[in-house]
């Protein structure tokens, strides 16, 4: 316990690794709060000695030595892929593909809804924040009409380039009976960690693909203050993205789809 | 002193080309030969010519095509127009002998022509089907360095899976090839100078 | 299991993509993962038929970045795994393959060269040199072995896992549409029998033991804040790649002590090459061949002799120089007259070589 800096060691998971804590993410960030939650609901299953945990390039690639838990660098969008090769050559272990919108919903898009396509049997977990945090806040697909970036400095036009791509939506379209699909956002932890459990538990029960997009945030590139950034990811956001479950096994334990 | 024999076989998608050059090379095989087999293969080989490249030899092969072969056989007057540029002045040239319109196209400098009624004989005397069996056999009496007991082998392992269902398949297909030996054995094809004594380990491409 | 998959030796007529599906299972390999592109196309469709026999894994992946990053994904796991590709498909694979190379993943490639650039030909070609040897975003930490017969097909394609899985360096067998497709005859084996010891592989994630409670966590990066960091790693590979180098160098000579000339070529070119020094020999004229077997790393003091010793050398090959750029890094400093005969995308044959050898000797 680092007593002089911190009277009370913050309560971690204990699948977090403490040895290098605080985390290396920006004030503000998203990622430590998803990951926060995925450390719980790997605690609580019992996961450690079985996860396998891929992380994107972007943002994303700072987890590569957050947890307890054996992990992979790998290239932007290719996540989803390696992780399908662990798991295809280990179906024993349980394989954490973790990304950002470019990564899953761009570069990488294919890879994801082929993974979903197949019903690879691995989770993938996909943090929005509407844009490429890592490479200095260009616009992605996710993008919101008017959202300032730096390619698009007078806002998104939609004329131009399009409407905010709904991936969760794509990839749950292309889903089959086993697989898991939900949106979750930082803004709501209690939901959004019972979706990580819930595609953790489906890939344990082997029925097929998970996933599950986090609405995240990040000040930095957004130029937001604490309140602009609360507001932005609790009402801005989900006005484009719905919360909720819209895949769900059908002998999955608990009452329908859990929207909302 | 290295032999070596290269034949071109060139036909139409469906005529068996390709077939006839696997079991002749395999048949080689058996027979403790070095052979080497390769097909056409590319975009063209949907609705193009099928043309197949063997050759067989006592010593190492070199590279799996060639410019000019031996034997080369051309069955329809699409293959005709396609081979002509395999043939040089030792190259015994065969062809369907009902292949018309072709007198212009056939190569000029050809060592030997054989026209051989391979698609008139398949039709009257067997079944349209064996045509390509009758070529394997005029091809194996031509080169004269494959065994006969080794080409039956390599039939009945291409077409065994049929001669299981209809027995009365293989004594039609060994005829057919004998049939196919002794057309070119009644052009006295036998002594032919397919074989060209070279230096050790000559090798053609 | 330790059933073993080809009990004795047999000679076999076979594709040349056969011949790869079954050293893959002679090599003891666990799973190939592959997207469809001619002419490499029959490994997979000989895989599939085997691998269920011996409890092996296949998957069809959405394209070859998919196909590489999957192999990646299976070696982390622990297990021999490989991938096939050609042409464009190559172009795509250098990216899983630079991020084997930066994590030392012994994945193995195995390539048939189709003519370029872009889609061109699906038939032949050697002009894959320089994408599978120095490819990617990188140094060109690789082992690349250019088969010339079936039999070498076999051989090297049970090599290169060896080769990868000793070196951890990502392992390449470079093969052409020709190889690919041809029939001819070989000898299939047991690599055990004949005394070939078989490298198992090692999980580099998924280990034994719970991480931070039994065991450190196994974790693997190939991202550097620091140029320092990567300066550091980068220097390391180059310092085990060079200390491999004369331990994974293979070349053939013949016949180049008293020579006017040296033929040099590789890959089922080194067939016509071998064959019109033979010819050409026969006629009475000094020439000999060098032919790399491994393409990177080249066996470079060899080749310096070669180079140093000869008045001239010819370069044989169906590229526009990829083979012959290398080979004059490798004999840089040297004096030899430096000509080539560059084919690109179409084969060439012991003829063709000798009518160029003649011209040149006059």
């Amino acid at each position: 316990m680092s007593k002089g800096i911190c009277p009370v060691e913050p309560v971690m998971p204990t699948s977090w690794r403490k040895d290098n804590k605080p985390h290396k993410f920006c004030p503000g960030c998203g990622h430590g709060l998803v990951l926060k939650c995925l450390g719980q609901v790997v605690d609580e299953l019992d996961l450690q000695d079985k996860v396998v945990f891929g992380c994107d390039i972007g943002c994303s690639l700072l987890a590569w030595d957050f947890f307890n838990l054996d992990a992979v660098q790998t290239h932007h969008g290719r996540t989803t892929p390696v992780m399908t090769g662990i798991k295809r050559s280990r179906p024993e272990l349980i394989c954490i593909a973790y990304m950002g919108d470019g990564g899953g919903y761009s570069i990488g898009v294919q890879h994801l809804v082929s993974a979903a396509a197949r019903n690879e049997k691995i989770t993938a977990i996909l943090a929005n924040n509407t844009q490429y945090a890592m490479t200095g806040g260009q616009m992605a697909p996710t993008t919101l009409p008017g959202q300032k970036t730096e390619t698009t400095p007078y806002g998104r036009d939609p004329e131009l380039t399009g409407f905010p791509l709904q991936g969760q939506e794509m990839v749950s379209a292309v889903c089959r009976e086993g697989a898991y699909v939900a949106r979750g956002s930082v803004a709501n932890q209690r939901q959004l960690k019972s979706y990580l459990k819930k595609a953790l538990e489906n890939q344990l029960a082997q029925r097929g693909f998970s996933f599950v997009e986090v609405l995240s945030t990040c000040p930095t590139n957004w130029r937001t203050n604490a309140a602009e950034t609360w507001e932005f990811v609790q009402e801005k956001m989900p006005e484009y993205f719905k919360l909720g479950e819209t895949r769900r096994p059908a002998d999955m334990r608990g009452e329908g789809l859990a929207n909302g | 002193m290295g032999k070596i024999t290269r034949i071109v076989l060139a036909g139409e998608g469906g005529q068996g080309v390709q077939s006839v050059a696997e079991i002749i090379a395999e048949a080689a095989n058996k027979a403790g030969k070095q052979a080497l087999y390769i097909p056409n293969f590319g975009v063209e080989q949907r609705g193009g010519v099928s043309v197949a490249y063997v050759q067989i030899s006592d010593g190492n092969i070199g590279s799996p095509k060639f410019k000019t072969g031996d034997i080369v056989v051309a069955l329809s007057e699409r293959a005709v127009r396609r081979t002509g540029k395999y043939a040089g002045p030792d190259t015994t040239y065969v062809y369907d002998s009902s292949i018309k319109g072709i007198e212009g196209e056939l190569p000029k400098y050809a060592g030997r022509f054989l026209p051989i009624p391979a698609i008139d004989i398949a039709r009257h005397d067997f079944h349209p089907r064996v045509f390509n069996i009758i070529i394997l056999g005029a091809v194996v009496g031509a080169t004269g360095v494959i065994p006969l007991e080794q080409v039956k082998d390599a039939i009945e392992e291409k077409l065994g899976y049929k001669f299981e269902k209809q027995p009365e398949l293989r004594e039609l297909n060994f005829r057919a090839m004998e049939r196919g030996m002794e057309l070119v054995d009644a052009k006295n094809m036998r002594e032919s100078v397919i074989f060209k004594e070279v230096a050790p380990a000559y090798e053609i491409f | 299991m330790t059933e073993k998959i080809i009990e004795q030796e047999k000679r076999a007529f076979l594709t040349g993509n056969e011949v790869v599906a079954w050293a893959a299972l002679a090599a003891k390999a666990d799973i190939m993962y592959g997207y469809p592109i001619t002419p490499q196309n029959e490994i997979m469709h000989y895989w599939t038929r085997l691998a269920p026999r011996y409890d092996k894994r296949f998957l069809q992946t959405e394209d070859e970045l998919s196909a590489g990053f999957t192999t990646v994904g299976g070696v982390l796991a622990g297990r021999k795994a490989f991938t096939a590709t050609a042409g464009p498909g190559n172009t795509l694979m250098q990216e899983p393959v630079s991020m084997a190379e930066m994590l030392r993943l012994p994945i193995v490639v195995v390539i048939q060269q189709r003519g370029g650039p872009s889609t061109a030909t699906v038939i032949y070609s050697q002009q894959e040199v320089t994408m599978t040897t120095l490819g990617g975003n990188g140094e060109g930490m690789r082992v690349v072995y250019s088969t010339s017969s079936h039999q070498e097909l076999f051989d090297y394609t049970i090599k290169a896992f060896n080769t990868a899985w000793k070196y951890r360096f990502p392992t390449f067998v470079l093969g052409d549409g020709y190889q690919a497709k041809m029939r001819e005859p070989l000898t299939l084996y047991d690599p055990e029998s004949r005394g070939i010891e078989l490298i198992k592989p090692e999980p580099y994630v998924g280990k034994p033991g719970t991480p931070g409670v039994d065991r450190a966590p196994s974790q693997f990066r190939n991202t550097y804040s620091m140029e320092e960091e990567l300066l550091e790693i980068v220097n390391q590979y180059m310092q085990d790649y060079g200390e491999m180098a004369p331990q994974v160098a293979e070349y053939q000579v013949a016949n180049v002590e008293d020579a006017d000339l040296v033929i040099i070529g590789h890959g089922v070119v080194f067939r016509a090459v071998r064959a019109a020094v033979d010819n050409l020999r026969a006629r009475g004229l000094k020439v000999g061949y060098f032919r790399p077997v491994t393409l990177r790393p080249l066996a470079v003091p060899q080749i310096k002799e070669v180079f140093s010793n000869s008045k001239k050398v010819l370069v044989v090959e169906s590229a526009y120089g990829q083979l012959a750029r290398l080979l004059k890094e490798a004999a840089y400093g040297t004096t030899a007259e430096f000509l080539t005969m560059f084919r690109p995308g179409v084969g060439i044959t012991a003829e063709e070589v000798e009518a160029e050898v003649e011209k040149i000797l006059g």
